[in-house]
């Protein structure tokens, strides 16, 4: 039973500090709230712990285990159930949540009905960032006023289509050989098929046409992720209007592609495509052009990243009707006001990508086996993502996590929320604060943000009774975006000038997605602004930007008194 | 991206609330013929204490646009940041005077906002005045309102049909269009499903179109042209398209090549050829071959030594008007490698001898092949020298490089029979060398005698290892 996996790249295993019982603060969580009770039937296993470094897959870093390793998937134990713990959904959620489980002793299996990794892995995070890292270096290269005056000279800037397909479709199968791997060297069951639920505690699984099996577990975890949305009247074709799903491939450039929404999706696919040579016209419902993101980086986004390009944009408008490209007709999209109704214009496209957001994915699940209805098909859990059932109680054993429902649709938070779960199957009732969530867009430059926008800060602020500050630093300061002669960009901190609570923080910049954790960390901890301000930053390096940020925020120390609890949505 | 605003009034011109960089100045009211009439000045701010420039970003409205208060107008970049600047005053945009992307010193004007549509023409007049040291068009200010605003730049193609049914433009088109003031609705689409282009639209406004950042045939790779064009037009168009074809773009060396040939046809060249029997070169080959010299090596130096009695033929005309006759003899020996072309330098050919030349040639040599070459090391060559014999080529005609005065083409060396002045027949190895030369420099006089000089040396070669 003694195991001996070791990760290769740190020789101290993060999680330790998930297995202390000693006084640490945990992430998201202030030690406050953290019950530090164990029930001692889980802890049994303590002296057996394994040195597992679950790092999350999302942007494709994943601990390399060294196979010499006796599993150790809690199978010691004997219960009446053939699992602690099966998950449905063999997604970034379902492995990190199986990962876990394994680490603080639960005998688990991991129900996959299509492909390890999921979404992220297959068709989301994973191949755009492949894409994004060759339009990013494609933009640069072409960019002769830029090049110029880095004193560089590049004669022509090519690219093979094929070639760049390859290497988002290589990246993708490298990343779910490691995940697969993973969870094998742990000894983690990996069951195939779809996954329904036909009873309390007891799961149905098996390819369609074949038997099917049923196994009993005293846990279930329902992480089965989300498809493209595509909204009536569109007609897709996989061909000339597609989804991301197809859009990853990236099997033809058009000369014109449309693209439905301007969220995250939609504009790192429009860096992709501008970058490679395509014109786009974006389609979004809402008045303004980056609806999710804080006003103001939605606006330095739009000069930096529309504006420059080949790229137009029709707001407050829905596309009623979209038909693919055929008998030597081009795409064309019925546009209609998204306030009047009225139809508004007609356009004539070589593609169009919808990207209009995502829909959970928990049809076929026998949730009705549970009095279990969905809201819009999202799962409906509280926050500690135990699922509620159509009488709002709380139904025993079964959780959900990650897009299926629906709180926060992204990789990491699936993740999180998976560790969560198991901390709670494991005796620590550990609530996720998902204001401390990062989030990210790969678009050249990057942005990122974690917490409040400045409304939904201001709306709170009102709603509370607080007063709100706002501190902002340019790229244009820091040294070392000079000299990669990036400039441009923008960091706003969103703060409470009483407590030096971090509110918010919003970055658009090189590199952004990576600098963002110094300030999602922060909120995590409870950190304030005026404690962080001192905190140290190399020179010269772009979290200096960050640094800037804090030391111009201006807490008034007289009114200080303990910051508010994360609160957790 | 903090925004700051301009506010002035008619009846104020010297208190300004805040900030103290952008602001209006109502123009002077003597010199307007119409009463009231209140054109305001847009200022460059000062948009930090250590500003005295700044650059436009960008603008946000465009010349004719209503604006009303708190509105922002337009981008304005200081060293520090970039700042959104917002109007406290309803108006119009008539007029911008410094266009995205410049820059202009804090406080001069960079636009003119009108109160009234009849006050556009006069700002425009006041504007062009300002934008250009040319002297202003006369402007009708008797005209009460000369008020549309319009884009009448582009030579609008008149032969154009109405478009029956919508126009379609891409996005960049609609861009340029804008850019250039360019009336989309008069174009011609002559893209797919007779769409509106880019080209279209730069075509209308008279430019050459810019070169295209990368063009992506649906399989094959891109030809993509950010590569600095030299000369002479294109036409390339013209091609017919033969379906199944492959685009591959050139390489960097490929590009390299490609513009150095353009640039070849501006030199008048001229060719001599001249026999030389090799049976002594060959002799000596035989002798120095296992000291590791080569055929190669062998020219090189007898071209450098016949180079230096004829110093003209390694001069260079720069100019068109002088001869620039190099201190040194730098022999470039044309080199192909994959996909390319490369000309390894000999430096000082002349001065080095024979071992130590080969021993630099091999280094060259490998240099090349791993790509590693400095640019002194296939650039710094004062004449060129082509070796096709070893393919069996038995004459070929060279392209001079630009900034070199000749160029040799060495082909291969075959017994041949000779007749001497005595009609005695024998059967002697022989080459035939071509030289191509800038006749602007070098005459046909000049290259006979130095090719005189380099058939004495290679028929004797043994000053060669000396």
């Amino acid at each position: 039973m003694q195991a001996s996996v070791s990760s290769l790249y740190t020789p101290h295993p993060p999680h330790t500090i998930f297995r202390s019982n000693s006084d640490i603060q945990f992430c998201g969580l202030r030690r406050e709230a953290l019950g530090f009770q164990s029930i001692s039937q889980f802890r049994n296993g303590e002296s057996h712990r394994i040195g597992i470094v679950s790092t999350k897959p999302r942007s494709g870093k994943l601990t390399v285990f060294s196979a010499s390793a006796a599993a150790d998937n809690g199978s010691r134990r004997a219960t009446s159930f053939d699992y602690d713990l099966v998950i449905i959904g063999a997604g970034v959620g379902g492995h990190g949540a199986a990962l876990h489980a394994v680490e603080k002793g639960l005998k688990t299996a991991i129900i996959e009905g299509d492909v390890m990794g999921g979404t992220c892995v297959n068709r989301g995070c994973v191949p755009s960032k492949a894409l994004l890292a060759v339009s990013g270096r494609m933009r640069e290269l072409q960019d002769e006023h830029h090049m110029k005056a880095l004193g560089l000279q590049v004669a022509a800037a090519g690219y093979d289509r094929q070639a760049v397909a390859d290497h988002a479709n290589n990246l993708a199968s490298k990343i779910r050989g490691n995940l697969t791997n993973s969870l094998k060297a742990i000894g983690v069951d990996i069951l195939t098929g779809f996954g329904t639920i036909v009873g309390p505690q007891k799961v149905k699984y098996g390819k369609v046409g074949f038997s099917e099996n049923v196994v009993t577990a005293k846990d279930i975890i329902i992480a089965t992720g989300s498809v493209p949305f595509v909204p009536k009247g569109i007609e897709i074709d996989g061909k000339t209007v597609i989804t991301s799903d197809h859009a990853l491939k990236l099997e033809f450039v058009p000369d014109w592609i449309a693209i439905v929404g301007s969220g995250y999706i939609g504009l790192e696919f429009s860096d992709v495509y501008t970058a490679l040579g395509s014109e786009v016209t974006f389609i979004e419902a809402m008045d303004q052009l980056m609806p999710g993101f804080d006003p103001e980086i939605g606006k330095l986004a739009q000069r930096v990243l529309i504006n420059p390009r080949k790229i137009d944009y029709y707001t407050g408008v829905f596309a009623t009707k979209i038909t693919p490209a055929k008998d030597g007709k081009p795409v064309t999209i019925e546009l209609i006001d998204a306030k009047t109704k009225e139809a508004k214009d007609t356009l004539e496209v070589d593609a169009a990508l919808i990207a209009t957001g995502r829909a959970p994915f928990t049809k076929g699940l026998g949730l009705n086996n549970i009095n279990v209805e969905t809201q819009r098909g999202f799962v409906p859990v509280d926050d500690r993502m135990r699922v509620i059932d159509a009488d709002g109680n709380l139904v025993p054993h079964v959780y959900c996590i990650g897009d299926a429902n629906g709180k926060l649709m992204l990789a990491h938070t699936a993740s999180a929320q998976g560790i969560s779960v198991i901390e709670q199957l494991t005796g620590k009732d550990y609530v996720l604060n998902h204001l401390s969530i990062p989030a990210a867009c790969f678009t050249h430059p990057e942005i990122s943000m974690v917490g409040l926008t400045e409304p939904q800060a201001r709306e709170k602020a009102e709603k509370e009774g607080f007063e709100i500050s706002i501190a902002k630093t340019s790229f244009k300061a820091n040294t070392k975006a000079l000299a990669e002669n990036e400039g441009e960009g923008l960091a706003k901190l969103i703060y409470r000038p009483d407590t030096g609570e971090i509110l918010g923080v919003h970055i658009l910049g090189m590199h952004a997605a990576d600098l963002i954790h110094e300030a999602s960390n922060a909120i995590a901890l409870g950190t304030r602004v005026q404690d962080i301000k001192f905190a140290v930053h190399a020179h010269p390096t772009l979290s200096e930007v960050l640094d800037e940020l804090y030391k111009s925020a201006k807490v008034n120390p007289h009114v200080s008194k303990s910051v508010s609890e994360p609160v957790s949505v | 991206m903090a925004s700051i605003s301009f506010s002035a009034s008619v009846s104020s011109s010297t208190q300004f609330i805040r900030p103290s960089a952008f602001f209006l100045k109502p123009r002077s009211l003597s010199r307007l013929p119409l009463v009231r009439a209140k054109i305001r000045e847009i200022f460059m701010p000062a948009l930090s204490s250590t500003m005295t420039e700044g650059k436009i970003v960008s603008w946000i409205k465009s010349e004719g646009d209503v604006l009303s208060k708190g509105e922002s107008v337009v981008v304005v970049e200081s060293d520090k940041a970039d700042m959104d600047v917002e109007t406290f005053y309803d108006g119009i945009l008539a007029a911008i005077v410094v266009n995205e992307g410049e820059t202009a010193p804090v406080g001069a004007p960079i636009g003119l906002l009108a109160e009234t549509e009849a006050e556009i023409a006069e700002a425009k007049a006041k504007a062009a005045a300002q934008s250009s040291p040319a002297p202003a068009p006369p402007v009708e200010q008797s005209a009460p309102v000369a008020a549309k605003i319009e884009s009448p730049a582009a030579p609008a193609v008149a032969a154009a049909p109405p478009t029956p049914g919508k126009l379609v433009a891409t996005p960049f088109a609609k861009k340029l269009a804008k850019q250039h003031k360019v009336d989309i609705s008069k174009l011609v689409g002559t893209g797919p499903f007779g769409r509106v282009t880019p080209e279209d639209v730069e075509k209308a406004a008279g430019i050459t179109a810019a070169p295209k950042p990368n063009l992506v045939a649906a399989a094959a790779p891109s030809a993509a042209a950010a590569a600095p064009v030299v000369s002479p037009p294109k036409a390339e168009k013209s091609f017919p398209e033969i379906p199944g074809s492959n685009v591959v773009p050139f390489t960097a060396m490929q590009s390299a090549v490609s513009k150095n040939m353009l640039e070849s046809l501006s030199v008048p060249t001229f060719r001599v050829g001249y026999p030389i029997a090799t049976d002594a070169l060959d002799a000596l080959y035989e002798k120095v071959k296992p000291k590791g010299v080569t055929m190669t090596v062998l020219l090189a130096k007898a071209v450098a030594m016949a180079l230096v009695q004829h110093p003209v033929v390694n001069a260079t005309c720069k100019d068109g008007k002088s001869f620039t006759y190099n201190g040194s003899i730098n022999i470039a020996v044309a080199v192909a490698i994959n996909d390319g072309l490369i000309t390894p330098v000999l430096q000082d050919a002349d001065k080095l001898d024979l071992y130590l030349l080969s021993k630099k040639w091999k280094e060259l040599v490998e240099k090349a092949r791993a790509k590693q070459l400095q640019p002194q090391e296939y650039n710094s060559g004062t004449f060129t020298l082509s070796n096709l014999g070893m393919f069996g080529v038995d004459r070929f005609d060279a392209i001079l490089p630009p900034g070199q005065g000749a160029i040799m083409a060495v082909g291969a060396s075959k017994p041949t029979v000779i007749a001497d002045k005595d009609g005695f027949f024998s059967v002697k190895n022989k080459m035939l060398v071509n030289v191509t030369a800038d006749h602007r420099i070098i005459y046909g006089a000049d290259l006979a005698a130095f090719l005189q000089t380099f058939s004495k040396i290679i028929e004797n070669p043994e000053s060669l290892t000396m």
